[in-house]
C-alpha cells in the first residue's frame, strides 16, 4: 500500500480489466499487420462470448452429471475462437475476394456480431428458461489458479500467480505475436502484404491467403476476448450470458492498437494501462479523500482518458511522420492485382 | 523444395503449349465491367436482398416458427396501421439525416465514422438551451436557437478532425471514432453529475423538456419528417449542381488533381466536415426536440453506426436513401412485433440487418466485375 492506495488490489484489477482488452487488440493487430482494417472487433467478440457459454451450456447438457469442467472449459475456449475466426473469414471473403469497402464491412460485421451474439445468448436463456448459466465446475475452471507456494508468497502471489487461466493466455499470446512478426520469415511476409502489397505479390508471397489467414486467426483471437467476458469477469455473472455484456469494448480495442502503434508488447502495457484507468476510479478516490476529504472525480474522467490519450497518440505521429508508429500502409485498402 | 516443383512443371509444359497454358490459366478470372445497366443493378440488388432473407428465413425455422409468417408479421407490425406506420416513419427519419451527412464525407473519401458523437454534440446543444433558456424566449424563436446550436456543435465536432487532416493528414478514421466516445462520455458526466434531475429520487436522469422545447407534429409524425426530405433535396443540389458539391467530387477522386486544378483541398476539407457533422447535429436536435423530449447517454441508438450502412448501401444518393432508411426502419420496427408474437428475441433484426449488409456489399462485386471461365467461346487467345 502506498498511503491509503491499496496498489494490490488495483493492480490485480487492472488486469482483470485489461486482459478482454489484450485478447481484441492482438487480434485486431494480426489483421491490420496484413493490411486490413477491420472494424468489427466489437462483433466478433460478441460472437465468441456467444459460442463459447453455449459450447459449454451444450456440453453439460449433454454429457449430465459426468461433465468435466475442464473439458467444458477448453470447449468453451475451443468454439469461442472458431466463432471469432468465422467473423474473421466474412470479412475476407467480402474485402479480398469480393472487394467491398472495408470500413462498411467492418460496421456490417458489428452489426450482425452484436445481433447474432445476443440472440444465441438470448435464445439459450429462453432454452434453459430463464437464463443460461453454467455449472459451477466449469466456472471454477474459469477462475483464479492457485499454485502450491507461489501462489502464497505474500503480494507477489496475489500480483502474478493467482489470475484465472485465460490472463496467461493472452499474454503467451501476445508473446507468441511477437516472436511471429519479428522473427520469423511468415511474420515478415505478413509485414510486407500488410505495407506493400504490390511489392509482396511480386516476389511471390501470396497476398490473399496471407489476408484471409490472418484476418481469421485475428478474429479468433477477439473472439477469446469475448469468452473471457462471458465465461471468467469477475464478479457474479461469470458463465452466465447478459445482454449487451461487451459494451464497447471491442472499440477501445481498436483504440489501443493505434496507442500500442501495431506492437503487441505496447498492446500489453497500454491494455494493462487503459484497464487500470477503468478500475482507478475505484481506488484513486479513497486516496485521494486521505486528503481530501469530500474530494472526487466523476467515473467519466477516467473512462475518457483512453481515447484522449489514443487521440493525442494519432496526431503525434501523423505529425512527426513516423512510419515506425503508423499504421500499416496498406490497411482500410483493398489490393487489386490488375490496378497494379 | 516447392520452387523445384514449379520449375519441373515449367520443363513439361514447355514442350507442349497446350499444356503450358492450362497450367497458367486459372479457372475463373475476374475482368471489370465498364458499365452495368440499371435493370441489371436492380436485379442483383434485389437478389442479394432475397438471398439474405432466404437465410434469415432458415434460422427463423431453426428456431421452430414459419419464415413465411414471421415475415409477413414484420411487415404488418410495421406497415399495417397507420399508428405503427408514424411508429416506423419516426424511426427512419434519424437514418435519413445522419446518411445524408455521411454521404457528403464518404464522397470526399473523408471516412467519417464519427456521426455518433456529431449526433451527441447536437443534442446535447440544442438541450442545454431546451433545459436552462426555455422560458427567455417564445417557442418557435427556443426552437429556432436548439436548431442553430445544434448544428453549430455537430459541425464543429465534425471539423475537429478535419482540422488535423488538413494539417497533418491525421487519419480520420480513428479520430472520428475516438471522438464518439468523448462526446458519450461528456453526456454521461452531464447526465450523472450536473444536469441530473434532483426530482428524480436518485435515478440518473435529466429532466423533460418544456413543452415549448418540442416540435410540433405534422400528420402525427414530429416535422423531423419534412426536415429530413428538405434536407435530402438540399443536399442533392448541393451534390450534383454547386461548384462546392462538384469540388468535393474532385477531392474524393483524387487530392492530386484537385490541386492541380486550383482547389483549396483543406478548405474543402474543413468546410464539409462542417457541414457533414452539421447534418449529423441535426438529427441530435430532431432526437431530443421531437422523439425523446429528453437527452440521455442512449440519444443515439446507435444511429450513427447504422446511417453509415444507408448511405453505403445508396451509393450515397440522397434519393436512395430515402427507400434504404425506410427498409431498415422496417426491420427495426417490426422485430419488436415479431418479439411480442413469437419471442423470437429482438437482436433477431440486428442479425438480420448485418445479413442484408453481407449480401449488399458482396453483390456489388458482381456489378463492377465479370467472371470469365477457361474456356469459355469469349476466350481471346494470345
Amino acid at each position: 500500500m502506498v498511503g491509503g492506495f491499496d496498489f494490490t488490489n488495483f493492480f490485480f484489477m487492472a488486469v482483470i480489466a485489461a486482459t478482454p482488452l489484450l485478447f481484441a487488440t492482438l487480434g485486431e493487430i494480426l489483421t491490420e499487420k496484413s493490411g486490413s482494417l477491420n472494424l468489427g472487433v466489437e462483433g466478433m467478440m460478441f460472437m465468441g462470448a456467444a459460442a463459447g457459454i453455449a459450447a459449454s451450456y451444450f456440453y453439460e447438457t449433454a454429457a449430465g452429471s459426468g461433465a468435466s469442467g475442464i473439458v467444458s472449459a477448453l470447449l468453451a475456449v475451443l468454439i469461442g475462437f472458431l466463432a471469432g475466426a468465422f467473423g474473421g473469414f466474412i470479412y475476407s471473403l467480402l474485402t479480398v475476394t469480393l472487394r467491398a469497402n472495408q470500413n462498411v464491412t467492418g460496421l456490417a460485421l458489428t452489426i450482425f456480431g452484436i445481433g447474432a451474439g445476443n440472440l444465441i445468448g438470448e435464445l439459450l436463456g429462453i432454452r434453459a428458461g430463464g437464463f443460461t448459466t453454467v455449472s459451477d465446475s466449469t466456472k471454477s475452471v474459469f477462475s483464479g489458479i492457485s499454485i502450491p507456494f507461489l501462489s502464497d508468497i505474500p503480494v507477489i502471489g496475489r500480483l502474478f500467480f493467482s489470475y484465472n487461466f485465460m490472463v496467461y493466455l493472452a499474454v503467451a499470446t501476445a508473446v507468441l505475436l511477437i516472436v511471429l512478426l519479428n522473427k520469423t520469415r511468415v511474420g515478415l511476409n505478413l509485414r510486407g502484404v500488410g505495407e506493400n502489397p504490390a511489392t509482396a505479390d511480386a516476389v511471390g508471397i501470396n497476398v490473399t491467403k496471407y489476408k484471409y489467414i490472418a484476418a481469421s486467426v485475428g478474429g479468433g483471437i477477439c473472439g477469446l476476448g469475448g469468452v473471457y467476458i462471458s465465461m471468467a469477469t469477475v464478479g457474479g455473472n461469470a458463465g452466465t450470458w447478459i445482454d449487451n455484456c461487451i459494451a464497447g469494448r471491442g472499440w477501445i480495442a481498436v483504440a489501443l492498437v493505434i496507442f500500442a502503434a501495431w506492437r503487441p508488447s505496447r498492446a500489453i502495457i497500454g491494455a494493462l494501462l487503459f484497464g487500470g484507468l477503468s478500475a482507478l476510479w475505484l481506488y484513486f478516490d479513497p486516496w485521494l479523500q486521505t486528503f481530501l476529504p469530500n474530494a472526487s472525480i466523476p467515473q467519466q474522467i477516467y473512462n475518457v482518458l483512453p481515447f484522449i490519450a489514443t487521440i493525442l497518440v494519432l496526431i503525434f505521429t501523423s505529425i512527426r511522420q513516423s512510419k515506425e508508429l503508423s499504421q500499416p500502409k496498406a490497411c482500410g485498402t483493398n489490393y487489386f492485382r490488375e490496378e497494379r | 523444395m516447392e520452387d523445384e516443383k514449379v520449375t519441373e512443371k515449367e520443363n513439361v509444359t514447355i514442350a507442349g503449349h497446350d499444356e503450358y497454358k492450362e497450367h497458367h490459366e486459372p479457372l475463373v478470372r475476374m475482368v471489370k465491367r465498364d458499365t452495368v445497366s440499371r435493370e441489371r443493378a436492380i436485379a442483383v440488388r434485389a437478389a442479394a436482398i432475397v438471398s439474405a432473407l432466404v437465410v434469415g428465413g432458415i434460422l427463423i425455422l431453426f428456431m421452430g416458427h414459419n419464415p413465411i409468417f414471421v415475415y409477413g408479421d414484420m411487415v404488418n407490425g410495421s406497415l399495417g396501421s397507420a399508428l405503427v406506420l408514424r411508429e416506423t416513419a419516426r424511426m427512419a427519419i434519424p437514418l435519413l439525416i445522419t446518411g445524408m451527412g455521411i454521404a457528403l464525407a464518404f464522397k470526399m473519401r473523408f471516412w467519417n465514422i464519427g456521426a455518433e458523437g456529431q449526433i451527441i454534440a447536437g443534442a446535447t446543444a440544442a438541450s442545454y438551451f431546451a433545459l436552462f433558456h426555455h422560458q427567455n424566449m417564445p417557442s418557435p424563436v427556443l426552437l429556432m436557437v436548439m436548431f442553430a446550436a445544434a448544428v453549430v456543435a455537430g459541425g464543429i465536432w465534425g471539423m475537429i478532425p478535419a482540422v488535423f487532416k488538413a494539417k497533418w493528414n491525421t487519419n480520420e478514421t480513428l479520430f472520428t471514432l475516438m471522438l464518439n466516445y468523448i462526446a458519450l462520455e461528456g453526456i454521461r458526466y452531464l447526465q450523472y453529475g450536473p444536469w441530473r434531475d434532483p426530482g428524480m429520487m436518485g435515478f440518473p436522469v435529466i429532466s423533460m423538456f418544456n413543452i415549448s422545447a418540442r416540435l410540433p407534429r405534422v400528420f402525427g409524425v414530429h416535422v423531423g419528417w419534412i426536415i429530413a426530405l428538405v434536407l435530402v433535396a438540399l443536399v442533392y443540389i448541393y451534390m450534383k449542381k454547386s461548384k462546392q458539391g462538384y469540388e468535393i467530387t474532385v477531392v474524393g477522386e483524387s487530392i492530386q488533381t484537385a490541386r492541380y486544378a486550383g482547389i483549396n483541398v483543406k478548405l474543402v476539407f474543413l468546410r464539409t466536415m462542417f457541414i457533414s457533422g452539421a447534418i449529423a447535429g441535426i438529427t441530435g436536435f430532431v432526437t431530443v426536440a421531437g422523439a425523446n423530449f429528453t437527452i440521455s447517454e442512449g440519444v443515439t441508438g446507435g444511429v450513427g453506426f447504422t446511417a453509415i450502412t444507408v448511405a453505403w448501401l445508396a451509393k450515397l444518393n440522397p434519393a436512395a436513401m430515402i427507400a434504404i432508411s425506410v427498409f431498415l426502419a422496417i426491420l427495426q420496427k417490426g422485430s419488436g412485433t415479431i418479439q411480442t408474437i413469437y419471442n423470437i428475441p429482438e437482436s433477431a433484426a440486428q442479425l438480420l440487418i448485418g445479413l442484408i449488409l453481407f449480401f449488399m456489399l458482396g453483390c456489388e462485386f458482381f456489378l463492377n466485375f465479370k467472371l470469365v471461365f477457361k474456356n469459355s467461346k469469349k476466350e481471346v487467345t494470345e
